[in-house]
């Protein structure tokens, strides 16, 4: 059973392991630094559709099929499905899902939304109201610029602080007594509003929230960030992580070289032009799913701390001049014992 | 964590976050919004030397501009041209066909009704309310100061 340490962490104690992954992305993703551990190439954003909301949805439909296909398993395994996306009303999950025969749980925590899901699959396992529990998160960058800002080829000037949403569906299967990466802990976030209204400094707006979860998860679980091979916020990218490295050490805390950001892994920003760096929902699932998951599988890191941050507002709520909502969920994942690559070293 | 929502929030926000390069911005802006003017002028001295008068020639001149900025959003180059060239590419009138064809291009799936129909001012609507209020407000103070 789940141990609880604190109010806002718990510990998973029949260790819930990431058995097998999937992912599709775009070709900036695949252009980017971490390239070499993605699957899927997309080059067309429609992916032959008729609209970037139906790309969307079929990229959601071949990550959930894909990662089934890879561990071998059926749709009528799977216990329960907990997706998210970044659409009005998570309409991509819910298109993609037409078409498959699983229980589904539909999240939002904008793109914190993969930890929150993997904390709820993790909880669901320790339970025991679930074996096979699927998670899957979704952005795609032309519908997602669609959704919260302007159209794609509309004369805009990007600020620096602006992020590029990354194009990606990755698929998570997750089930208790497997092989593969574990969850071992989580820490939940709480709504932190640091009064930032501009659209286009999501990094800014986002950074108090992952210190606020960071500082709490520390706390609780009575860890120093050297506990951590690696640790790393969602999509704060080079300007919220910067943001957040100053506000943890105002907290006493020297993360050093052991932190990084999804948002400034994801791409090379002196040579794309991403400005600050990544964010959507599929730029902390694309770093865990290819580059993490590869770490953790190797055991190159051991264990590592997954922080993914999400903006809360919404295109009527920054017209209206409300400040944006953030949150970060924080969850521990850490090499499997005595697994394939125990002993190569972290 | 009183402190993350502060003062010295917005202190450690302000003092990490980029600045954006205003000189350098306005010298691109100047240079783009140059350019497209001196097209202009080269499309507008093309039809005066074709034999029209100078308002025929500028009505055909903006007509041709905004063909342009049309085809360059559609081709996918316009927003290129303006992530470069910033207000130098949005304020001339190829920059109002962007904001224009741009909306249209993204709401098709949507329909000709529900879709571009409705969507194709999202963006270049508060420009046309605006110079109309901007219009009525300059016709008022002509007529209350010179009286019509």
């Amino acid at each position: 059973m789940a141990t609880r340490l604190g109010r806002r962490s718990v510990t998973f104690d029949r260790a819930p392991a990431i058995i097998e992954t999937a992912n599709l992305a775009g070709a900036m993703e695949f252009d980017g630094p971490l390239g070499e551990y993605l699957q899927v190439r997309i080059d067309d954003p429609y992916l032959g559709e008729a609209s970037w909301e139906k790309a969307e949805s079929r990229m959601q439909e071949e990550a959930l099929r894909a990662v089934l296909r890879r561990a071998g398993r059926q749709e009528t395994e799977v216990d329960l499905c907990i997706t998210s996306d970044m659409l009005n009303q998570c309409t991509s999950c819910s298109m993609a899902l037409r078409h498959l025969d699983v229980p589904h749980l539909g999240i939002f925590s904008a793109c914190a939304s993969l930890t929150e899901a993997l904390y709820l699959a993790a909880t669901a396992i320790e339970a025991g109201t679930a074996g096979l529990v699927m998670v899957d998160v979704c952005s795609h960058h032309e519908s997602a610029e669609r959704t919260y800002r302007f159209p794609t080829e509309l004369g805009i000037q990007r600020p620096p602080t602006a992020q590029w949403t990354a194009t990606g569906a990755v698929a998570f299967l997750i089930q208790a007594g497997a092989a593969g990466p574990r969850i071992t802990g989580a820490t939940v976030g709480r709504v932190i509003d640091a009064g930032i209204t501009d659209p286009y400094d999501m990094g800014s707006a986002m950074a108090p929230a992952a210190v606020d979860t960071l500082v709490t998860h520390f706390r609780e679980f009575g860890r120093a960030p050297d506990a951590y091979d690696l640790i790393l916020t969602g999509d704060l990218a080079r300007v919220g992580s910067a943001v957040a490295r100053q506000l943890l050490r105002e907290q006493g805390y020297e993360l050093g070289d052991r932190y990084s950001d999804c948002g400034v892994l994801l791409y090379d920003a002196e040579r794309q032009d991403v400005h600050s760096g990544g964010s959507g929902m599929a730029c902390s699932a694309l770093v865990l799913s290819g580059f993490l998951m590869h770490q953790l599988r190797t055991g190159r890191y051991r264990r590592i701390l997954l922080a993914a941050t999400g903006a809360l507002h919404s295109p009527t709520t920054y017209k209206q001049g409300e400040s944006i909502p953030a949150i970060c969920h924080a969850v521990v994942l850490e090499a499997e014992p005595g697994g394939a690559g125990e002993g190569e070293g972290a | 964590m009183g402190d993350l929502q502060g003062a010295q929030f917005q202190a450690t926000v302000e003092a990490v976050r980029p600045k954006p390069d205003y000189i350098g911005n306005a010298l691109r802006a100047f240079l783009v919004g140059g350019l497209i003017a001196l097209l202009g002028q080269g499309v507008t001295e093309y039809f005066l030397a074709a034999g029209y008068t100078t308002p025929q020639a500028g009505a055909r001149a903006a007509v041709v501009m905004v063909f342009l900025g049309a085809i360059l959003t559609g081709l996918g180059w316009y927003d290129r041209i303006a992530q470069f060239g910033g207000a130098g590419a949005a304020i001339p009138v190829t920059g109002f066909a962007n904001a224009v064809v741009a909306p249209a291009m993204e709401t098709h799936p949507e329909g000709t009704v529900m879709g571009t129909g409705s969507q194709l001012f999202t963006v270049a609507g508060p420009v046309i309310t605006y110079a109309v209020v901007a219009g009525v407000l300059s016709a008022l103070a002509r007529w209350l100061v010179l009286g019509g």
